[in-house]
């Protein structure tokens, strides 16, 4: 049993590809939680998914991590309740205070709507125990603003504390200002928090689940969560 | 009251924006020109009368909306 919800923003786009991502690959549809309700269901997993909340109005992020809802996310992170925000929903997790940094405006200024190769950080926190550390992954980004910023004091204990995910590199895992498609400071793609229990991830797990999508290499975020979760029953 | 609230990035934190703004300044062939960099401007008419006050609301919602203070500075005027 897998008790998931996401929280649908108005302006989310990528709500009902996640809620489909988590059904096929779980066997367990997740619950769709409005951001005005003041309340998420018992959850095991909260998602916060892409899009454009509010309209990207004011900063990315910024008016969604106000929302009604948000305060009982956070409270039940801190709490102990895992949580994932991709891409917008990173986004708002950094607004939100549940991450540090944030997420500036690409260094191109363009949107930028593609497949990258991602190096697998971390395999062992809640939402990536399926990976392999080191393994390289395709997954798609879809960003005007991914380009993660933090102070050099911060980046360095999230490299210390082995809270960066995922790094933007090349097919063959090789990380450089080359291959990183945003601008973001050490190619960071995903991070996590003191816990390894929110996870904060540009790139787009939910599109690339099976093969019928062009690739299954996102599919493990929701295995590792799946896995997880049986594991702390 | 008014409060007239100026964001701006912080010093070291890449404006991307600016810079393409900087580089089309120069294509209209004006000279003399530098650094660009692009902040908002947020307006906000406010009931309170007090000063002091006033400024303690001010800094609460430049604090916890209007600027995220991990990348901008703020800076106000209340009259």
């Amino acid at each position: 049993m897998l008790r998931a919800s996401v929280i649908v923003f108005p302006g989310s786009n990528c709500d009902r590809d996640v809620e489909t991502a988590i059904t096929r690959v779980t066997g367990f549809a997740p619950k769709m939680v409005w951001h005005g309700d003041a309340s998420v269901p018992a959850s095991d997993v909260i998602v916060l998914p892409g899009g454009f909340s509010y309209g990207d109005y004011l900063r990315c992020g910024a008016m969604a991590a106000h929302s009604p809802i948000m305060k009982d996310v956070i409270a039940k992170a801190n709490a102990g309740t895992p949580v994932i925000g991709i891409c917008n929903g990173f986004q708002v997790l950094c607004e939100a205070g549940l991450l540090p940094g944030a997420l500036l405006r690409n260094a191109s200024l363009h949107f930028i709507c593609r497949d990258v190769f991602l190096k697998v950080e971390n395999d062992t926190s809640f939402f990536t125990k399926c990976y392999r550390k080191d393994e390289v992954i395709k997954v798609p980004i879809a960003h005007g603003e991914g380009n993660y910023f933090a102070d050099e004091e911060t980046l360095n204990r999230l490299e210390g504390e082995g809270r960066v995910a995922f790094r933007y590199s090349d097919a063959d895992g090789n990380v450089s200002a080359e291959t990183c498609p945003n601008g973001a400071q050490r190619n960071i793609a995903g991070i996590t928090n003191e816990t390894g229990r929110v996870l904060g991830m540009m790139p787009h797990p939910e599109r690339l689940y099976e093969n019928a999508l062009g690739g299954t290499d996102g599919r493990r975020v929701f295995e590792s969560i799946l896995l997880s979760t049986l594991e702390a029953a | 009251m008014k409060a007239k609230i100026k964001i701006t990035l912080k010093n070291g934190v890449l404006d991307p924006q600016g810079k393409a703004i900087e580089g089309a300044v120069k294509g209209l062939g004006i000279s003399g020109v530098g650094d660009v960099r692009q902040g908002k401007y947020i307006e906000v008419d406010l009931s309170e009368t007090d000063p002091t006050k006033a400024k303690a609301i001010v800094e609460q919602m430049c604090k916890d909306l209007l600027a995220n203070t991990v990348i901008e500075n703020y800076s106000y005027e209340i009259g």
